[in-house]
């Protein structure tokens, strides 16, 4: 009981956070027309990238050869997600444009 | 680099600069799911995203240190974003499931990478003060268990959509399932409940639970019929989402999570969302209930008719209104384009056509849109299955191209049928129906379609691409 008090107290705007980001998530999406569900979520797909920051803590204090090796896997892997994700995304957004 | 990590105001500008991230994630997100500013939408989470990483490498600290190995990440992130660019860039776009699988993939792995770097170096205080039950280590093995499920799912489901893994479904795999993530959570807690000094002790253990979080990931997709795989992806999407967010707790990081958090949520919704398109219960998507089933009625009788392309271009160009169903077949043999020829030809002469979209067809909800829209087909043409469905009775004409189970009248007459109650274009209600179809293959929920057998239907076999061509040259010299 003392560990779960102590997290939540240690954690209260973490899990703050987290409640709002919830309900902000499903507010933000809910009204979205079937024909953007597609690039909607490779766009999702591309803001959960922001995984990336955690490789580059990771790696930017990895001090063994094994840490280095996986850290600088994780930053490679980010950047994939990240910078494929947005492209992608572009790409299939491009093709909404306006009939000229 | 020291002399700007020096820099006093660095951890203010770090903040600040997450708070706008955040920011523009949200507003990025929301601009995304309308079509007049979804393209901004994207370029302006990007730069979010580019913000958050540049200040990251800036300006962290942990414990008073700041980043090192500055010249490897940027190496990494040079690497990554060649490699990033050249295959999003490059792929066609009826591949566009697999590549956003892939791209979810690697963040999954990424994710389970942190965690288990950071296990070993979970404080000897912490640990003193608390044990290995607290909020930090739970977080490092979430993140481990649904970045690892996150990735391993990704890559089943990217080679499912790529066509070489095949559907795997044996009846007790659902209960192999379930035991395998109950070992999962058995793990954590004998790994939070032990009792050491240092979390390196036990980091053997992290080694085998990402190796059964391997394998759930795979066994979790394997059974799960192709036809499902938009939603497997989209809730992949929002598992990765959630592993980021425990990424978030581990560094207090309000970037990863909000950013992860709201992809989690709004993925989830967006699972449920397609979920209900297709009238399935999310539960029933993941047991894999779906395919194979049903009675495969071999009396289903009647003989199925065959059109020529003549008879064909005549009876379109003497319609005075045709709707056309595009389902994966046209993505796969890129069609697209020529399905445009088609409808412009129709136009010019004053035939009026329009493309029933059902909100599954594809691989993706929203695939046929993708694709026409590459095409040039202007959006007022597509139009949603429900809008359309009461209109279809003065259809003269109703064109199926490469669907299949989006027009299949088992899904309301036949209860016993495993898309019972999924709504479909109610393709039997126009005055003539055209199938255009490889062969006489069972669509991709492999049950079988009477609307091939009925009277009004005629088959067109062949390839899409193949056989729209010569229709559009038939028509031209009619």
């Amino acid at each position: 009981m003392e560990q779960v008090s102590d997290f939540f107290l240690q954690n209260r705007e973490a899990i703050f956070i987290v409640i709002l980001s919830i309900f902000l998530g499903i507010e933000v999406i809910s009204h979205v027309p079937a024909i953007l569900h597609t690039p909607l979520m490779s766009g999702a797909n591309a803001i959960h990238g922001v995984v990336i920051i955690g490789a580059i803590i990771v790696m930017g204090h990895a001090d063994t050869p094994g840490s280095m090796i996986l850290g600088f896997l994780a930053v490679v892997l980010g950047t994939l997600n990240v910078v494929g994700g947005f492209v992608v995304t572009d790409r299939m957004l491009e093709m909404f444009k306006k009939k000229k | 680099m020291s002399g700007i990590s020096q820099f006093p105001y660095g951890i203010t500008i770090l903040e600040i600069t997450y708070i706008i991230a955040s920011i523009l994630f949200v507003l990025g997100l929301k601009m995304l799911s309308h079509p007049l500013t979804a393209r901004r939408g994207n370029i302006l989470a990007a730069f979010g995203m580019g913000f958050a990483i540049i200040a990251t490498i800036l300006f962290h600290k942990k414990d008073g240190e700041s980043i090192g190995n500055i010249p490897l990440i940027l190496t990494a992130i040079v690497i990554g974003t060649i490699i990033g660019w050249v295959i999003a860039k490059k792929v066609r776009m009826t591949s566009m499931p697999q590549l956003v699988s892939f791209f979810n993939g690697m963040g999954g792995a990424a994710a389970a990478l942190i965690s288990m770097m950071e296990f070993p170096h979970i404080s000897p205080e912490l640990i003193a003060r608390t044990g290995m039950a607290n909020g930090h280590v739970l977080a490092i093995l979430l993140g481990l268990m649904i970045g690892t499920i996150s990735w391993a799912g990704s890559m089943i489901a990217f080679g499912k959509l790529d066509g070489w893994i095949g559907d795997m479904r044996i009846k007790a795999m659902k209960y192999v399932n379930l035991t395998i993530l109950a070992v999962l959570i058995g793990f954590i807690v004998f790994v939070m409940t032990r009792n050491v000094t240092a979390s390196a002790e036990l980091t053997p253990f992290i080694y085998i639970m990402f190796a059964i979080a391997v394998l759930y990931g795979v066994l979790f997709v394997m059974p799960i019929g192709g036809a499902d795989m938009p939603v497997v992806i989209s809730l992949l999407n929002s598992f990765t989402g959630v592993a980021a967010a425990m990424g978030g707790f581990l560094y207090k990081n309000q970037a990863m999570l909000t950013g992860g958090i709201l992809v989690g949520s709004a993925g989830t919704i967006l699972t449920i969302l397609m979920c209900r398109a297709m009238n399935r219960s999310l539960i029933n998507v993941i047991v894999g209930v779906f395919g194979g089933g049903g009675q495969t009625n071999e009396a289903t009788g009647g003989a199925i008719k065959e059109i020529t392309l003549s008879d064909a271009a005549v009876l379109l160009s003497y319609s005075k209104k045709v709707v056309i169903v595009p389902g994966y077949g046209l993505a796969v043999a890129q069609a697209q384009h020529i399905c445009h020829e088609l409808d412009k030809l129709l136009d010019e002469k004053g035939v009026e056509v329009k493309y029933a979209i059902h909100p599954v067809a594809g691989r993706m909800p929203g695939h046929m849109n993708v694709l026409l829209a590459e095409a040039d087909v202007p959006y007022e043409q597509l139009i949603e299955s429900d809008v359309i469905n009461p209109d279809l009775p003065n259809t003269d004409v109703l064109i199926v191209i490469g669907a299949n189970d989006v027009v299949n009248p088992a899904a309301e007459d036949d209860p016993s049928s495993p898309i019972y109650g999924m709504p479909i274009i109610k393709a039997r209600d126009a005055k003539n129906i055209i199938v255009m179809k490889r062969g006489m293959g069972k669509g991709y929920a492999a049950i079988e379609n009477m609307l091939f057998f009925n009277k009004k239907t005629r088959m067109l076999f062949g390839d899409a691409k193949n056989t729209l061509q010569n229709l559009v040259n038939e028509i031209k010299n009619l």
